[in-house]
């Protein structure tokens, strides 16, 4: 089997040549390539759920308004006295997390471990059961079915790591006729008693999306950073993007994938920058935004108008250099709610049959005030965690 | 398939199956090509040949990639992989595979936020700090591979995810703390003000430095040492090459290089909680494809650094094309293979003509001493 060397030279050189070749267009012409295709991916775009996350936007929510956690927009309320508790406080809640593999989700599991303790202080729920799955579908159906099959649990809580894979696992749990709260990202099924989650991935990249169109003049351009491709929420986030972005006179130079990785990023914007100004960053999570504007600063140009997100580093830089920036939200705070849902539940209490709770951007305006309320938080903190009035405040989120 | 002498056969205990003066087929060059193939051997010509391609392809996209600035911005990026593939390097012409890398990267910038936590003054004692790990976590991999027997594969991939863990335990998956500015001087400033080029970075400095070190290295007795060993460790032990102390010392030297490396990142981009993050692989992949054979032996420290120069230029180049990010590894994987390929095509990885004349050596006797 001698392969010519040519051949194999030929077949190197022509990989090279070829990807040259097949993405010349893109770079030539910005509106119709593959970086900067304004036209949502049919997969990930709902047209009647993107409208209805952007009026959901517009809703007063009900309940009481100093606790967003225990707020809903235009809830459906269920009853739920059929699982009314007799001993609450022995009540044993089952909680299977898809992972807690980022910041964001770290942040939030502090809160709702806290959020347990709190109720457990007030006997409204007893033992708080945890298991683990590492962003594995497939561990995560075994912890679910291992929580089944132990009997013991009176609330089962999942947040699930992809939706059409668990969703048999989370019916499952159904059929045990255990109440199940989904929360966070969804299951295709409507078997759950409650399913709690911010508005959503749309409204936040239309946050995003639409300041960038307010703030810059038009034909200025905007460079998309993205983390990874394939995850719903995020997907979601840049379809909104783009059909806001299509709308504009704003020129969107393309999208990268950055797996949130500060270096990564930072050399992405520095290439973007050789060839040419940038004047808008959007991001689908504000992981490594700062990284983004050191590389502005590396190449001695101005900020850009930035859309990051309510984490502490970026929020920080925003303070310090006086961005023009937006920090979308995706409501840290409902890691709180499906724990107090449990409790409501075991106490027969009515609960919204799908929990959407507010999700609103933090603005310049508010800036000064969230920074504050988190001086001794960590970089890597979210500012809307809703956890001041919980036990343990602020230690068990600063010794993290 | 009949076993050409191109392809780099190994017998059972994973020493070099030799087959004697039957193998030596090459044909008799003249004075000018075999000092042309000296040069070449070890990948260096493949791998110069792949940089200068991606090169010009990258300059018809952007001309403007090679004035100065830019250059310079890309040597920045690049400096850490340079000095990953030089660590990395030292162990595999040993003989063996270091996986902790990428762990250890980000395990070390961890550290050092937590550490220095925006304090100027512990700069210079978290930096000792993170030498004292880094040569911990050579030491352990060294002992346990070679006094414990353990192989490296094994070895580095617990340490790997030893620490991978540790670092998750210890921050909660959220990493803590900020760096100094001091501490990010190395891998984000440099010499300002220099014509044409505009600033020179440190990191590109520090990594000329550590390169030019590595070849003087390799030089050395200690260097022969090192190769001898990767090629035959039986044979080197037998001519008194304390196999199991050069070995240890190549793997400090590859953890060491990473906690250079570790300051550059750091420095580079601050601190998020991917950093580090298959570090190891890139460093492998830029080694390969500089041509220093798995199983050691072979190779030179200017092919592993042409290596990763190679890695980083082709992820400029697909960024400069546009290429969507979801294909690229695909494209990364034939470029590597099919450069791979051709350097074996070429007799580039091909033992030295000396060596293949060698009378056979029955290495598979079960002496049992191939890891003293």
């Amino acid at each position: 089997m001698r392969v010519p060397r040519v051949l194999l030279a030929g077949a190197a050189g022509l990989t090279l040549m070829l990807t040259a070749c097949t993405t010349d267009a893109p770079a030539d012409s910005p509106e119709g390539g593959s970086g900067a295709e304004l036209t949502p991916d049919g997969e990930w775009f709902d047209e009647a759920e993107f409208e209805a996350q952007l009026a959901q936007r517009e809703i007063t929510p009900e309940g009481p308004e100093d606790q967003p956690w225990l707020q809903a927009i235009e809830p459906e309320w269920v009853d739920t006295s059929e699982f009314v508790h007799d001993a609450p406080e022995d009540a044993t809640l089952c909680f299977s997390n898809a992972s807690v593999s980022n910041p964001w989700r770290v942040t939030g599991f502090i809160t709702m471990e806290q959020q347990v303790e709190a109720l457990q202080e007030e006997g409204r729920v007893g033992e708080f059961r945890v298991s683990d799955a590492a962003d594995d579908d497939n561990q995560q159906i075994s912890d679910i079915q291992a929580f089944v099959d132990s009997g013991d649990c009176d609330v089962i809580i999942v947040s699930p790591s992809t939706t059409a894979t668990l969703t048999p696992a989370v019916e499952t749990a159904c059929e045990s006729g255990v109440p199940v709260v989904v929360f966070d990202r969804g299951v295709n099924t409507d078997c759950m008693v409650t399913f709690i989650h911010p508005i959503g991935g749309y409204a936040y990249g239309a946050d995003a999306a639409e300041f960038l169109v307010e703030e810059l003049e038009p034909g200025s351009t905007v460079l998309a950073l993205r983390i990874l491709p394939g995850v719903d929420v995020l997907e979601h986030r840049w379809a909104a993007a783009q059909e806001i972005f299509a709308d504009s006179e704003l020129e969107v130079l393309g999208y990268e994938f950055t797996e949130g990785d500060g270096a990564k990023i930072k050399d992405l914007v520095s290439q973007h920058l050789q060839r040419g100004g940038v004047d808008g960053i959007w991001m689908d999570a504000g992981d490594g935004a700062v990284a983004g504007l050191e590389a502005f600063e590396d190449a001695g140009q101005p900020y850009p108008v930035i859309a990051g997100e309510d984490e502490l580093s970026f929020m920080r830089k925003w303070q310090e250099e006086d961005l023009t920036a937006i920090a979308p939200v995706y409501s840290n705070f409902q890691w709180r709610t499906p724990i107090l849902a449990a409790g409501m539940i075991l106490n027969g209490e009515e609960v919204p049959s799908e929990w959407v709770l507010p999700q609103e951007p933090i603005r310049e305006d508010e800036l000064d005030e969230y920074l504050e309320r988190n001086e001794d938080m960590p970089s890597l903190h979210y500012a809307k965690f809703g956890g001041e009035d919980l036990p343990g405040f602020p230690e068990a989120w600063t010794e993290r | 398939m009949t076993p050409t002498p191109a392809q780099d056969t190994r017998g059972p205990d994973g020493s070099r199956d030799r087959r004697g003066p039957g193998g030596a087929d090459g044909p008799r060059d003249s004075g000018v090509r075999t000092a042309l193939a000296a040069l070449g051997r070890g990948g260096t010509a493949t791998a110069a040949l792949l940089l200068a391609l991606i090169f010009v392809v990258i300059a018809t996209q952007n001309p403007s990639f090679f004035e100065g600035p830019p250059l310079m911005a890309f040597a920045k990026k690049a400096a850490p992989l340079v000095i990953l593939a030089i660590g990395q390097y030292l162990v595999i012409v040993s003989g063996e595979f270091d996986l902790s890398v990428g762990s250890l990267v980000g395990a070390q910038v961890v550290v050092a936020a937590r550490f220095i936590d925006g304090q100027e003054p512990m700069t210079l004692p978290v930096i000792g700090l993170m030498a004292a790990l880094g040569l911990v976590v050579g030491l352990v991999n060294g002992l346990v591979t070679t006094l414990l027997r353990v192989p490296s594969i094994i070895t580095t991939l617990g340490t790997m995810l030893i620490l991978f863990g540790a670092v998750r335990y210890w921050t909660g998956g959220a990493p803590t703390g900020a760096l100094s500015e001091s501490f990010r001087v190395p891998g984000r400033h440099g010499i300002e003000g220099v014509p044409f080029l505009g600033e020179i970075p440190w990191a590109l400095v520090i990594a000329l430095v550590l390169a030019a070190g590595a070849v003087l290295l390799m030089r050395s007795p200690f260097g022969r040492s090192l190769m001898a060993t990767g090629d035959n460790d039986v044979a080197a032990a037998f001519s008194g090459v304390r196999v199991w102390r050069v070995r240890t010392m190549a793997f400090v030297g590859s953890s060491l290089m990473a906690t250079v490396a570790a300051i550059l990142i750091g420095g580079y981009a601050g601190v998020t909680a991917q950093v580090g993050d298959g570090l190891e692989f890139a460093a492998i992949t830029a080694v390969v494809l500089g041509g220093v054979v798995l199983g050691g032996g072979r190779g030179t420290v200017v092919a592993a650094v042409l290596g990763a120069l190679t890695v980083e230029a082709l992820f400029t180049l697909f960024n400069q094309l546009y290429l969507p990010s979801t294909i690229q590894p695909s494209v990364q994987g034939l470029i590597i293979i099919a450069a791979v390929a051709y350097a074996a095509r070429r007799g580039d990885l091909r033992l030295p003509e000396r060596l293949r004349r060698r009378p056979d050596h029955p290495t598979e006797r079960p002496l049992g001493t191939s890891r003293r």
